[in-house]
C-alpha cells in the first residue's frame, strides 16, 4: 500500500497530550507510523491547518429498523432537501433529519468522522441493522443491542444471577454481532407492553417485579464481570419531562461503588447518553428550567461516569427511540404522526417528527441545557458531543454545536433569534457563561474521549504509531482562529482532508474515495452454562415467533468484521 | 408585462418534467436563453427548446412575465411549480403537479389537469376550466402542513383526496368531488358545487366545507347543529350546519371548543 506524510499541520491529539504542536504524521499500510520509517511517501501539505484523528461518535441512530421507519414515514424529509448526486460519490444522497445510508456515510466522512456507534439495535432485527451497516459507506460501525427490557435479563437480574446474565449477554452479543450493553428506559419499555411506564427508578416493572435501579446495577455488574470494552450505556428513565433531573441524579448514583474492570483503557462504568434530555427542573412546561449545573456538578465529582450532550440544534427533525412510552407521550404533545413497534421479548420503539423552534420557550431552554452541560464540564475527556442523532437534531449539525461551544459570539447570535429570550435566560445559566472551548477540548469531545469510553482507543481516536491511519485535517489555524464563527462551522462541516485507513477519502470537503468500511463487534468467551442454554432454548420454543436456529445472525449479513475478543472464562 | 409563447412542437415520448417553466425562471431571459432551460424526460436532461418553440423574451421580473403554453401539454408536468409571481396560461390540457408549491401569481389552464395540482400551495391563484385529478390542493405525501393559502378554482369535477391537511386558502369546485375531502384539515375552505361521494371532512380539526349537492355517504363523526344563511362565493343561500369530526382532537379558543364546519345547501 502507498505511504503518506501529512506535513506541518498543528497536531491536536488528546490521547497523547499533543496540544497543537507542529509535526508530521506518517502513514504506511493503513496504519500510523513514525515518519522516519517512510521511504517515498506522497505528501499532504497541512501547513496552517489542524490535524486530528478521525472523529468517533459515541451515540447516533444511523442504521436499523426504527431509523428505516423514520425514512419511510417521512417522505417530506427528502422533498426539496436532497442534493443532486455528487459526481465524486458512487451513490445518490437523500434526506435531512434521517438521511439515506449513503448520505449518512458521506456526510460523516465530510465532517472527518470514521467511527459511529449505532445506539440501539433491537436484537431480533440485528440482520437488518447489519444490512444497513453494509450499505453505509466509509465509516466503521458498531451497534449496541438493547438489554434494559429484555425478558432474559429481567429474570436473571431479578434473581441476582449475574453469571447467568453474563452468559446470556455474551450469547446475545455473538448472536447479534453486537458491541456493548445498551439500556433504554430500563423496565419502562417493557411496562409499555401493558400501556404503562416506569415513572421513576424504583417503580417496579409489571409482572417481572424488578425496578429500573436493580436492572441498571445488575447490568453494570454484568458488564464489569465480562470486562467489555464499553461500559453500560444508559438512556435514563423519565426522559424529556420537567423535573426529571431528580431521577437522573438517582440513576447516576447507581454507579457509586463500582470500578471499571477491563483491558481496553476504559475508565467509566456507566455512560449516560443524551444527558440534555434528562437535566430539567420545574414541575410543568410553564416553570421548566435547566438543572444542568446540578447534574454536571455530580458528573464532575465522579470519574467513573461519562456523558454525551444530546444537543438540541433547533431544526425540524425526527425523534426515534426504543423508549416507546416516551414517543407516545411526545405525539400527544405535538399531534404529529406516530409510529410504534413492539419487539417481542426484547424491546419496543417509537418514531415521531419534532420541530425544535427558536420561537418556542421549551425548545430554546433545551438548547441552553445541552450547551451548559459541556460548558460546566471539568473533564471533556468524559463529556462528548452528540445530538442523539436524529432526536435532538441531525448529526450534520455537529459543526454548529462545536461552533456554539467555541464561540460566545455564536451563542449570542443564535440567542438573538429566540422569541422568549428573556425567559430562556431566566430559566438557564447560559447567558452567564463566557467559557469558549479550545480545539484541544473539541478533540477530546469528538474523538479521544469517545474512543476511550468505547474502549477502542488503541485503534481509533488518536494519532499514535500503530493506530489506524484515520486522520482528519481541518482548515483552521489555531494560531490565527477566524473571528467569524461561521468559518469554524464551515471548516468542521467539510474537512480539508480525511484519510481513512491510509486512503485519501475526502479532499476539500468532497468524498473522493470510498475505502472499505468495517463492522466492529465484541466476541466474549464465557464458561459453558447449561442453564442459560436451556433457558434460551425454552424461551424460543415458547415465546419467540422465530426459531433459535434462525435467530442468530448469519455470516453473510456481517460485513467486513473487526472482532474485539474478550476472554471472561477465568 | 412581457409574454413568452411556448409551443409544443416536438412532444416528448415520456412525461416531461417541466418545473423550470415558471415566470421566476423565465424573467430576465431572452428567448434563446429560455430555450436552454433544463427539462427532464425520464432521467434524460435536455433543453426546453428540444420540445418547445420559444417566442418572445421574459420580463424584467417574474411579476412582469406571462408564459403562454400552446400545443398538447397533456404529458408536461410541474408547470408553474414553486412560482412566486407572474402569469401562466396553458391553452389546452396539462399533466400532474401544475402549480405545486405555488407562492404567488396566477395559472390558468383552459383544459383538464391530472393529479397533485396545487399541492402544497401557499398563495396565488390556480384556475382550471376543465376537470382536475386526485390530490388537488392536498399536502405532499407524508407532510402534515397542507395548503396554506391562495385560491384554486376548478370548473369541472375532481378526483379523490382533495385538500388533505388543508391549513388555509380556498378551493372552489364547480362539479363533483370523489371520496376524501379535507381529510385532517386544520383550516381553509373547500366549496363543492356538485355532489360529494363520501368521507367528507374525515379527521378534520378545523376549517370549512360547503357541499351544494348531496353527500352520498356522510360520516358519522359530524353532528347537525342548525341552519345558517351565508354568502358563499358571491351568492347567499341557507345551509344545514354540521360540526365535526367528533372523533378527532379539537383545540379550544376563548374558552370554546373549535370544530370543523360542514355545510350542505338546503
Amino acid at each position: 500500500m502507498s505511504e503518506l506524510i501529512i506535513k506541518n499541520g498543528f497536531v491536536v491529539d488528546p490521547l497523547q497530550g499533543i496540544k497543537g504542536d507542529r509535526m508530521d504524521i506518517g502513514v504506511k499500510d493503513g496504519k500510523i507510523v513514525e515518519t522516519g520509517t517512510l521511504s517515498n511517501p506522497k505528501t499532504i501539505d497541512a501547513a496552517g491547518m489542524t490535524v486530528m484523528a478521525g472523529g468517533v461518535d459515541v451515540h447516533s441512530h444511523v442504521v436499523g429498523p426504527k431509523v428505516n421507519v423514520g425514512r419511510l414515514f417521512r417522505p417530506e424529509d427528502k422533498l426539496f432537501k436532497s442534493p443532486l448526486k455528487s459526481p465524486t460519490c458512487s451513490r445518490m444522497e437523500m434526506g435531512f433529519s434521517v438521511p439515506s445510508t449513503f448520505k449518512t456515510g458521506y456526510d460523516y466522512a465530510r465532517m472527518g468522522y470514521v467511527f459511529v456507534n449505532e445506539a440501539a439495535m433491537p436484537p431480533l432485527h440485528s440482520p437488518h441493522v447489519h444490512e444497513e451497516i453494509r450499505d453505509t459507506p466509509i465509516i466503521d460501525n458498531a451497534a449496541m443491542p438493547v438489554f434494559g427490557n429484555n425478558w432474559f435479563t429481567l429474570e436473571y437480574l431479578k434473581n441476582n444471577e449475574i453469571e447467568n446474565n453474563a452468559a446470556y449477554t455474551a450469547w446475545l452479543l455473538r448472536a447479534t454481532r453486537g458491541f456493548g450493553i445498551k439500556v433504554v428506559n430500563p423496565g419502562g419499555s417493557e411496562a409499555w407492553g401493558w400501556g404503562l411506564n416506569c415513572v421513576n427508578i424504583h417503580d417496579p416493572v409489571p409482572y417481572f417485579d424488578i425496578t429500573p435501579a436493580e436492572i441498571v446495577k445488575g447490568l453494570i455488574e454484568t458488564n464489569e464481570h465480562l470486562g467489555l470494552p464499553h461500559s453500560v450505556h444508559l438512556h435514563c428513565n423519565n426522559l424529556g419531562n420537567p423535573g426529571n433531573y431528580v431521577d437522573t441524579l438517582e440513576s447516576l448514583k447507581l454507579a457509586e461503588g463500582y470500578a471499571p474492570k477491563n483491558d481496553f483503557g476504559r475508565k467509566q462504568v456507566m455512560h449516560i447518553t443524551h444527558l440534555q434530555f434528562h437535566s430539567y427542573g420545574g414541575d410543568s412546561w410553564g416553570n421548566f428550567e435547566s438543572k444542568a449545573k446540578d447534574v454536571m456538578d455530580y458528573v464532575n465529582a465522579h470519574d467513573n461516569l461519562t456523558v454525551d450532550m444530546g444537543q438540541v440544534t433547533l431544526d425540524e427533525t425526527t425523534t426515534m427511540t426504543a423508549d416507546g412510552p416516551f414517543e407516545h407521550h411526545l405525539c400527544s404533545l405535538n399531534h404529529l404522526k406516530w409510529a410504534n413497534v413492539d419487539v417481542e421479548l426484547e424491546t419496543a420503539a417509537g418514531v415521531v417528527p419534532y420541530i425544535y423552534s427558536p420561537k418556542v420557550k421549551v425548545c430554546t431552554i433545551q438548547w441552553a441545557v445541552g450547551l451548559e452541560l459541556a460548558l460546566f464540564s471539568k473533564d471533556l475527556m468524559r463529556t462528548f458531543i452528540t445530538t442523539d442523532h436524529p432526536n435532538a437534531g441531525p448529526f450534520t449539525r455537529y459543526p454548529r454545536v462545536i461552533t456554539w461551544l467555541m464561540s460566545r459570539a455564536a451563542r449570542d447570535a443564535t440567542m438573538k433569534t429566540f422569541k422568549w429570550l428573556d425567559k430562556t435566560i431566566d430559566a438557564t445559566s447560559i447567558d452567564g457563561i463566557d467559557r469558549e472551548l479550545t480545539l484541544y477540548e473539541i478533540a477530546q469531545m469528538t474523538r479521544a474521549g469517545p474512543a476511550q469510553a468505547l474502549g477502542i482507543s488503541n485503534t481509533y481516536g488518536g494519532l499514535a504509531p500503530g493506530m489506524d491511519a484515520d486522520i482528519a485535517v481541518y482548515a483552521l489555524n489555531p494560531e490565527n482562529m477566524p473571528s467569524d464563527p461561521a468559518m469554524i462551522e464551515k471548516a468542521f462541516s467539510r474537512c480539508a482532508w480525511l484519510v481513512k485507513d491510509g486512503v485519501v477519502t475526502v479532499r476539500d470537503g468532497e468524498v473522493v474515495a470510498e475505502p472499505a468500511k468495517r463492522t466492529v463487534w465484541v466476541d466474549v468467551k464465557v464458561p459453558e452454562n447449561a442453564q442459560v442454554q436451556r433457558d434460551i432454548y425454552e424461551h424460543f420454543l415458547r415465546h419467540y415467533s422465530v426459531k433459535l436456529d434462525n435467530y442468530s445472525l448469519f455470516e453473510e449479513h456481517l460485513h467486513n468484521p473487526r472482532v474485539i475478543e474478550v476472554d471472561a472464562t477465568e | 408585462m412581457k409574454t413568452v409563447i411556448l409551443t409544443l412542437t416536438n412532444p416528448p415520448e415520456l412525461m416531461l418534467e417541466g418545473q423550470n417553466i415558471t415566470p421566476d425562471n423565465v424573467a430576465g431571459k431572452k428567448a434563446a436563453e429560455i430555450a436552454a432551460l433544463d427539462v427532464w424526460e425520464g432521467k434524460q436532461k435536455s433543453a426546453l427548446g428540444t420540445y418547445f418553440a420559444v417566442a418572445g423574451d421574459g420580463g424584467a421580473t417574474a411579476a412582469e412575465t406571462k408564459i403562454i403554453l400552446r400545443g398538447d401539454c397533456t404529458r408536461v408536468k410541474r408547470i408553474g411549480q414553486q412560482m412566486t409571481a407572474g402569469e401562466i396560461v396553458i391553452e389546452g390540457n396539462a399533466d400532474m403537479y401544475i402549480g405545486g408549491w405555488m407562492k404567488g401569481g396566477k395559472i390558468h389552464v383552459k383544459g383538464n389537469v391530472d393529479s397533485f395540482c396545487g399541492i402544497g400551495m401557499e398563495g396565488g391563484e390556480l384556475v382550471i376550466d376543465g376537470n382536475a385529478g386526485h390530490h388537488l390542493g392536498a399536502s405532499p405525501r407524508g407532510e402534515w402542513r397542507g395548503m396554506q393559502g391562495g385560491l384554486i378554482r376548478v370548473a369541472g369535477s375532481v378526483g379523490n383526496d382533495t385538500a388533505t391537511f388543508i391549513n388555509g386558502g380556498t378551493i372552489v369546485i364547480g362539479g363533483d368531488a370523489d371520496i376524501h375531502v379535507s381529510t385532517h384539515g386544520e383550516g381553509g375552505t373547500v366549496i363543492i358545487k356538485g355532489n360529494a361521494k363520501g368521507r367528507v371532512g374525515g379527521q378534520m380539526v378545523k376549517g370549512n366545507i360547503y357541499v351544494y349537492g348531496t353527500i352520498e355517504n356522510p360520516l358519522p363523526g359530524f353532528q347537525m347543529v342548525g341552519e345558517v344563511e351565508q354568502e358563499v362565493d358571491g351568492e347567499t343561500a341557507t345551509f344545514t350546519h354540521y360540526i365535526g369530526d367528533l372523533g378527532e382532537r379539537h383545540p379550544t379558543a376563548k374558552g370554546k371548543t373549535v370544530y370543523a364546519n360542514l355545510y350542505t345547501r338546503n
